[in-house]
């Protein structure tokens, strides 16, 4: 089965040919198994991922990845710069759509629902599956319209009491209002890094989504507010399923409870963190976090 | 095993690593000189080995330093964080093997030779010889990161508690036959106990050295035939 986002439609049909006989996926072990350690506990599964291969152009970035992330916990996503670990998680509220040339092929279902049916409304997945970025991006608007941005767009706040009420439970729920409540109209631009990404976060959280990404959310903050962020994440965990890219293994180890290895473009092991971490039963994975490659 | 990107982490383990064969090695040599020190009665060599568990003291407290630094540097993970914390309970096992060591030199001077039967320095030696076979052998395994050869070498622990078994009913014996052979008797007993003992940090030894290479634990019951505590052994 193959998905393609509509505007790169012609594009990927005289490409997917040479996509097929590219260098990068001969040199590849074709019959390469992930590694799986299930939970000692299963945790119900949220998103489903079923043979998720991603073409950039000719160049195949993603080989038949398959993994379950389950509700109410965190998984983090490690490997090295390129694994295609960012790409993968892009996949999951289907980013990869807005890159020119970007194919996506295989299946991923969040509740069993398929997120790549032609007839879903890919900004309403969104507001489903949210997105924190590396860098704070707020928009530069109010620190209040930032938040009310979502819920408005999305019809969620019946009147201007009820999108109050969205905005300032959002702003708590990322541990932000004590800070700002007094200037809630001045730009959300104006805050420090920390703040804006957590802004970022009450941003993702208005539109009360059931997935959230992230895409290293605390790669351009200081370590206090890094600390803020993962106490944040940890505290949004009982009520979302959280997906985390980072490059530092301390973070991934003290934020996850589940661990997926990507290297190459593959899905190379998926475990409970502290497994991961103390006695991985890949050796690639072995190497990479204890900092023998990568 | 594939080096670290940076090398100087490397060294580091290594240097950790080294501290540990040293420490078992030198522990070995004072269990040795000790034995020894007992059975011939050299209270010159039994001072010796009193003086040498401060090195043991002070190369365990080097060896933690060292760990300590090293995780807060590098924060270790999988095999090398198990490397890491494995070390530090090694080397507290060695140490205190030392400490026991120690205290058979104390005895020494406590057993009169003269009263003390002379049948009995045998049985002694054979287990003294176990015990410092073990101590030599978990150390070099340790180093070759052979985890399949941990296994009988823990199970071999059992020699050293039948050998102990035997060793108190003799003594029981001689104190039974003449209790002026009581006082010796009771002495050689806890050096017994001592080896014994050393016997058990080897265990541990070979336990998390077991957990260090694999990321496993071995199963939790292992033989024990130390019969010394049940009515049986009292003849």
């Amino acid at each position: 089965m193959m998905f393609n986002a509509p505007e790169t439609q012609k594009m990927n049909a005289t490409l997917a040919p040479a996509s097929s006989s590219n260098q990068s996926s001969a040199a590849l072990p074709k019959t390469f198994q992930t590694v799986r350690t299930p939970d000692p506990e299963p945790r119900k599964v949220r998103v489903h991922a079923q043979d998720v291969s991603v073409f950039y152009g000719p160049k195949q970035a993603l080989f038949d990845v398959s993994i379950d992330i389950p509700e109410k916990a965190v998984t983090a996503f490690i490997g090295p710069s390129g694994c295609g670990k960012s790409t993968f998680l892009r996949c999951l509220n289907r980013m990869n759509d807005t890159i020119e040339g970007a194919r996506v092929s295989g299946t991923i279902q969040l509740d069993g629902e398929d997120l790549y049916d032609p007839k879903l409304d890919v900004v309403e997945l969104r507001a489903r599956i949210g997105m924190v970025f590396q860098k704070p991006n707020p928009f530069p608007k109010t620190i209040f319209e930032n938040v009310a941005y979502g819920p408005r767009i999305h019809g969620l706040a019946k009147s201007k009491t009820d999108l109050e009420q969205i905005v300032v439970e959002s702003l708590q729920k990322a541990s932000l209002f004590n800070e700002v409540k007094d200037r809630l109209h001045e730009v959300g631009t104006g805050l420090s890094g920390g703040q804006q990404q957590r802004l970022c976060i009450a941003r993702a959280i208005a539109v009360s989504p059931e997935v959230i990404l992230m895409d290293e959310p605390c790669s351009a903050l200081d370590p206090i507010a890094t600390a803020k962020i993962e106490e944040l994440i940890d505290e949004l965990r009982a009520n979302y399923t959280i997906v985390i890219v980072t490059h530092s293994m301390q973070q991934a180890a003290r934020v996850s409870q589940r661990t997926a290895f990507f290297h190459l473009g593959i899905l190379v092991e998926e475990g409970p963190t502290e497994m991961m971490f103390t006695s991985p039963a890949e050796k690639r994975t072995q190497d990479y976090i204890t900092g023998r490659f990568g | 095993m594939v080096a670290h990107t940076v090398t100087s982490f490397d060294e580091e383990l290594a240097a950790i690593d080294r501290i540990i064969r040293d420490m078992g090695h030198f522990a070995a040599a004072m269990v040795d000189a000790a034995t020894s020190a007992l059975l011939e009665g050299e209270q010159e060599k039994a001072r010796r080995v009193i003086a040498d568990d401060a090195v043991m003291d002070a190369r365990q407290r080097e060896l933690d330093e060292r760990a300590i630094t090293l995780i807060a540097k590098r924060q270790p993970m999988a095999d090398d964080l198990r490397t890491v914390v494995g070390a530090i309970r090694i080397a507290s096992d060695l140490e205190r093997i030392g400490d026991l060591a120690k205290n058979l030199g104390k005895r020494v001077s406590a057993v009169d030779r003269s009263t003390a039967p002379q049948t009995f320095t045998h049985s002694i030696e054979t287990m003294a010889a176990l015990v410092h076979q073990q101590l030599e052998r978990v150390v070099d395994i340790y180093i070759a990161r052979d985890a399949e050869a941990l296994k009988p070498l823990r199970a071999d622990d059992e020699k050293i508690d039948v050998q102990y078994t035997a060793v108190f009913r003799e003594l029981l014996t001689y104190m039974m036959e003449d209790p002026r052979n009581i006082t010796a008797c009771t002495h050689l007993l806890f050096c017994a106990k001592n080896l014994e003992r050393i016997g058990d940090h080897v265990t541990n030894i070979a336990e998390n050295a077991y957990y260090v290479m694999t990321g496993t634990q071995l199963p939790a019951n292992r033989p024990k035939v130390d019969e010394t505590g049940t009515p049986s052994a009292v003849i």
